[in-house]
């Protein structure tokens, strides 16, 4: 879940790092009395959850807090990439002599968060690395063990920073650190992160992501930043084929199926299991085959709502095939999404045997799931095929349905 | 009395059909609502036949003679 700057400022303010004297408002005349206790020039950002801001022109500077306010006002009737503004943020616009970067981002694939370092911030760490290697420190740490300073020491003075800079950077990247494993982020990014003419660092701008199964421990923080249960800050609004599946998966109590992402291609896809629907449409995705929908089926679902599903995903334009693929299952009974998507094809006048282009759930009540595949002529694996093979079958058949 | 969906039927006998605490019995047992009580008789929920999990309650809570659970596609064999 992404917050907004001034969520992510106020954020990082909690966890004891010094920021700019800012206020966050969504009135102009509110804008202005808060350029007015900053007391100095300001710049008047729009807070959207979307990047480009400056580009188009939701970042202005302002002289004076009457011109503060006519920022505010343009800001915040802007829409940037197809977002409106929550609200602007009015920031002292500040003289610093340097700018650095810190971050700490989840390595999904070590498992383990890693903190990145570098002197020179205020641009994309990505752009950095790629020129400047040797400016950018990273260390992996565990988000079980407490995290110490000297951890954060290694990664600065990596980068060739030392002596005093080194001594104040510290402990605001063992901040950012223990902020991020207590908050469950995925990013938590201070950038810039400056450093003043009195040698003091100031965040200037923050980013933060949490994992969005961790809002539930996080609730007071939510309330406290005014975010509401029912904001999904999601990058995109949902099309009405993924909040058709919201329907379908809504229906009932009983496991999942219908959680569905829309994507253009013609394959469908009735995927879960343990991570398997994401394991299946990158399989889907390295055979070349064009995933019509991500979604995730399982938790034991009742055969109308693996039905409901099934008749979603193969009634969308352009679906020629599905294809239903689970890792294997141990309470997601393989005999009730067979009836589900058979049912499917059935109710919308489709040949089970002609639609689905493979069924490979493997678990249980699995004899009883291929019993009924048998009965309709649909081609089914057991655990003998793996997912990688199972997934490129079913590119296969389509590819070949459509040469 | 026999109702089939897609995958299963479901045969009561018609001894049992207009035994009230039969009836009871069967609404209560069946985890997917695959039987009400009308009236004291004995219902089928067409539409929630196909949703049977093979849990055999409904034939514990009577008999296999009285109640039969069908596999249409395997031939309608007997859940026993």
């Amino acid at each position: 879940m992404r917050f907004f700057e001034y969520e992510a400022r106020e954020i990082v303010k909690r966890a004891g790092i010094p920021v700019t004297d800012y206020g966050f408002t969504t009135d102009p005349q509110e804008a202005k009395e808060i350029a007015a206790r900053i007391g100095s020039s300001t710049v008047i950002k729009s807070q959207v959850l979307s990047g480009g801001r400056m580009k188009a022109g939701g970042v202005k500077f302002a002289d004076t807090p009457e011109e503060a306010e006519a920022h505010a006002k343009d800001i915040l009737q802007l829409e940037i990439n197809g977002h409106m503004p929550r609200g602007v943020l009015v920031d002292p616009k500040a003289e610093f002599e340097q700018e650095y970067y810190a971050g700490v981002v989840w390595d999904g694939t070590r498992k383990q968060p890693v903190m990145i370092f570098s002197p020179i911030g205020g641009i994309d760490i990505e752009q950095v690395a790629e020129e400047q290697p040797d400016k950018v420190g990273r260390r992996h740490f565990s988000n079980i063990l407490p995290f110490g300073d000297f951890e954060a020491k290694e990664v600065i003075a990596s980068t060739g920073v030392t002596g005093s800079a080194l001594n104040k950077l510290t402990p605001i990247l063992t901040k950012l650190a223990k902020l991020f494993v207590d908050n469950d982020m995925t990013l938590a990014e201070i950038n810039p992160l400056a450093r003043m003419a009195d040698g003091s660092f100031i965040a200037l701008d923050a980013h933060m992501d949490m994992e969005n199964e961790a809002r539930g421990r996080h609730k007071q923080l939510l309330k406290d930043l005014g975010v509401g249960d029912d904001e999904t800050r999601e990058a995109r609004e949902p099309t009405a084929f993924e909040l058709a599946g919201e329907a379908v998966d809504s229906q009932d109590h009983r496991g999942v199926a219908g959680n569905v992402t829309e994507f253009d291609g013609n394959l469908g896809l009735v995927i879960g299991a343990g991570g398997g629907s994401l394991t299946l449409f990158d399989a889907v995705r390295k055979y070349g085959g064009r995933p019509a929908n991500y979604c995730e089926i399982g938790g034991n679902p009742s055969v109308s709502k693996a039905k409901g599903l099934a008749k979603l995903v193969l009634s969308k334009p352009g679906v020629d095939k599905i294809a239903v693929m689970m890792s294997i299952v141990s309470n997601t009974r393989v005999d009730i999404v067979a009836r589900g998507v058979i049912a499917a094809c059935l109710e919308l006048g489709m040949d089970p045997a002609e639609k689905i282009a493979i069924f490979r759930i493997p678990g249980a009540w699995e004899e009883e799931g291929f019993k009924i595949l048998e009965k309709y002529g649909v081609e089914y694996a057991d655990r003998s095929v793996s997912l990688h093979e199972a997934a490129s079958r079913a590119v296969e058949k389509i590819q070949g349905a459509a040469a | 009395m026999r109702v089939d969906g897609t995958f299963i039927g479901i045969d009561v006998a018609d001894a049992i059909v207009d035994d009230s605490a039969i009836a009871a019995k069967l609404r209560e047992v069946c985890p997917v609502d695959i039987y009400g009580d009308a009236e004291g008789k004995v219902q089928i929920v067409e539409g929630n036949v196909d949703e049977c999990v093979l849990c055999r309650l409904c034939i514990d809570a009577t008999s296999p003679e009285q109640v039969k659970v069908l596999k249409l596609y395997d031939n309608e064999a007997s859940l026993a």
